[in-house]
């Protein structure tokens, strides 16, 4: 998703976003984008080079962590990932190839690097970003087939899916309006909408987005300052602590801000990044996080 | 030849009005529709000795104060600041596409910003913040050097030579701002949302940044208009007639980098102002520097405040990208005017 966002953020990019205002069906294919496979090697991959953090971490949930040679530079989950100078932004295919894997994983193909990877013999799995829990699902369950670990993805999937399902039904029950939240991507007020992966995440606890209004198919505009003050949001969730160093002091310092319920009340939560811009197993902690902010609300 | 043409009161008036109708509109739309009405009486309440009641909330209020009006004020300091050294250095280098990034303004402020970044120095909340200053000091250390090496380069001082010189010096800085940002992909977000030219998050403290930077480059170019004539019709009869050439494109050049400068570390890349800007006056007010340079002012704030209401309310409550509306429609008005002022004066 960061990356997402950044396309965003690049002048060319936003033009065709404005040339597609008004297009609603463009995110109905990314949902249906599914896992592409070449060229895989014959039996089980024994030197996964991973190049997606996610991955990274749904293969260490799945316990073939031990199959995994090196990690791209992201990957700082699990600990025991072991992390190299790859990079999944500049994938370099030499320096890929130098790790002598027989599977690659990734979730953008980025310069054509498959077609690269393919050339040299190496099989690559794509795992594009995840767009429903289902895709991640999805995913996780592909990474367990290719790896020979099926049984222990078939467990993952299970105990996440239980997981949510005990986190939403222990929520209290809330009558009136559902409180509204805003996600914050970057300080220049990109956020996401419901529609996307996170905004799922969101939906499942009964919250309302602020940033629905503004949605330009994308599911990640950019909000004016005054639609969010005006919008007057419960919650506000900083998905920017990392790499932005925003906090609820930056937050409440902005100008305007402080008149803002969710600033008022102290519930601007600060989130780690990483996990909420993945869609791996560890879903289930942001939804955890933010389902114990949604019980601090006032009915 | 020079024609020698002063401002007329009918021009003036133009670029104020324009000015005046960039602010009211500006203040009184938006994204959240308030009442123009309450947004008046709000305004006014705050003057001494004024006491209304506006019937705004003090979200609302704080929507007026704290966003509306440092976002118009910004975006006419900066508009201002764009198309006044762009003329300039238009004037003072002899060449139609200098712009006011030209000298290495702009990869120097990039650097700046991304090292301020990249260092943690960019996340403080402090008196000042560390971000803009950062990014005007590296735009006014590449001009710097740029001066030094188009002066170390030829003897001469020719304008050609310091605009190669600003070419070396932009590519150099550019590449070392591209390694720096690569190698820390983690701020990679932080570098592109500085980089992107932006005045969604003007606030009092840009404006309180740049207003002393504007008003010196104002009042300073303003005092070279004259020069400016004269030094365009060529360096040789500039100093015939009793000019020195090298020190008056030594001033502006510094003047105007330093406006140049304080816009771009509180605003970011925004192109085409400084060019289409100054281009339109030529083309339908006069060639004079004693015409362009005042009404570049003007027009050049009122231009940025117009398209800036338009960047945040034409997908509203989304934001479109500055950069994007100024060059949507600038492209495209300049068109009309560079060919209906041809035909004029063929």
């Amino acid at each position: 998703m960061p990356k997402r966002i950044l396309a965003l953020s690049l002048v060319p990019v936003a033009l065709l976003a404005l040339a597609a205002c008004g297009d609603d069906d463009d995110d109905g294919d990314s949902a249906a984008q599914g896992t592409t496979t070449t060229a895989a090697a014959e039996g089980l991959p024994e030197r996964i080079v991973s190049l997606s953090p996610t991955a990274t971490e749904m293969l260490f949930a799945i316990d073939a962590g031990d199959q995994v040679v090196a990690v791209d530079d992201q990957s700082n989950y699990p600990e025991e990932a072991p992390r190299t100078d790859l990079s999944g932004f500049e994938p370099n295919v030499e320096a890929i190839v130098a790790e002598d894997p027989d599977l690659v994983v990734l979730s953008e193909d980025t310069g054509d690097v498959v077609a690269g990877l393919e050339a040299a013999d190496v099989g690559a799995l794509l795992l594009p970003a995840a767009t429903t829990l289902d895709d991640s699902y999805d995913q996780i369950e592909k990474l367990g087939d290719v790896t020979g670990h099926a049984d222990e993805a078939a467990d993952v999937v299970q105990g996440m899916q239980d997981d949510i399902e005990e986190i939403t039904s222990s929520l209290p029950e809330r009558e009136g309006e559902a409180p509204t939240y805003y996600h914050e991507l970057d300080q220049t007020l990109y956020t996401a909408t419901s529609s996307t992966f996170i905004g799922q995440v969101y939906d499942l606890v009964g919250l309302e987005n602020i940033a629905d209004a503004a949605d330009d198919g994308s599911g990640y505009p950019q909000l004016s300052a005054e639609h969010i003050i005006d919008q007057d949001p419960d919650l506000i969730f900083l998905a920017d602590t990392k790499c932005c160093g925003q906090t609820a002091e930056t937050v409440a310092a902005r100008p305007g801000w402080a008149e803002v319920t969710a600033v008022r009340q102290d519930h601007v939560v600060e989130l780690d990044d990483d996990i909420a811009s993945r869609w791996g197993p560890r879903v289930v902690d942001l939804l955890r996080t933010v389902a114990d902010e949604v019980a601090r609300v006032p009915a | 030849m020079v024609r020698a043409e002063r401002l007329g009161a009918g021009w003036l008036a133009v670029g104020v009005v324009a000015v005046l109708v960039a602010v009211v509109a500006g203040v009184a739309a938006g994204p959240v529709s308030l009442a123009p009405l309450d947004v008046a009486r709000e305004l006014l309440d705050r003057l001494p000795f004024v006491d209304l009641r506006s019937g705004l909330n003090e979200r609302q209020a704080a929507i007026v104060w704290d966003l509306r009006l440092p976002r118009v004020v910004l975006g006419l300091l900066v508009g201002a600041m764009l198309a006044v050294t762009g003329s300039s250095y238009q004037g003072v280098f002899r060449n139609p596409l200098a712009d006011p990034y030209l000298l290495g303004v702009a990869a120097g402020a990039g650097f700046g910003a991304t090292l301020a970044i990249v260092s943690g120095a960019g996340t403080d909340v402090g008196f000042v913040e560390p971000l803009p200053l950062a990014a005007f000091a590296g735009a006014l250390a590449a001009v710097a050097l740029t001066y030094l090496l188009g002066a170390a380069g030829d003897r001469f001082r020719s304008p050609a030579a310091l605009i190669l010189a600003g070419v070396a010096v932009a590519s150099f800085l550019t590449a070392l701002q591209t390694y720096v940002q690569q190698r820390e992909s983690d701020t990679l977000r932080d570098v592109y949302a500085w980089l992107l030219g932006r005045l969604s998050t003007a606030h009092w403290d840009e404006v309180r940044l740049l207003l002393p930077y504007a008003v010196i480059t104002a009042v300073a170019l303003l005092a070279h208009c004259r020069s400016l004539d004269v030094l365009s019709v060529g360096d040789e009869e500039a100093a015939a007639l009793g000019m020195h050439p090298k020190r008056t494109r030594l001033v502006v050049v510094i003047v105007a980098s330093l406006g140049a400068a304080a816009a771009v570390a509180v605003s970011g890349l925004i192109i085409f102002v400084g060019i289409i800007v100054p281009h339109t006056i030529r083309l339908v007010a006069g060639t004079s520097y004693r015409v362009i340079l005042p009404l570049s002012l003007l027009l050049g704030g009122a231009f940025l405040t117009l398209v800036d209401l338009l960047a945040r309310t034409v997908v509203a409550p989304a934001e479109l990208p500055l950069g994007v509306v100024t060059a949507f429609f600038g492209a495209p008005f300049f068109a009309v005017v560079l060919r209906t002022s041809r035909r004029a004066t063929a």
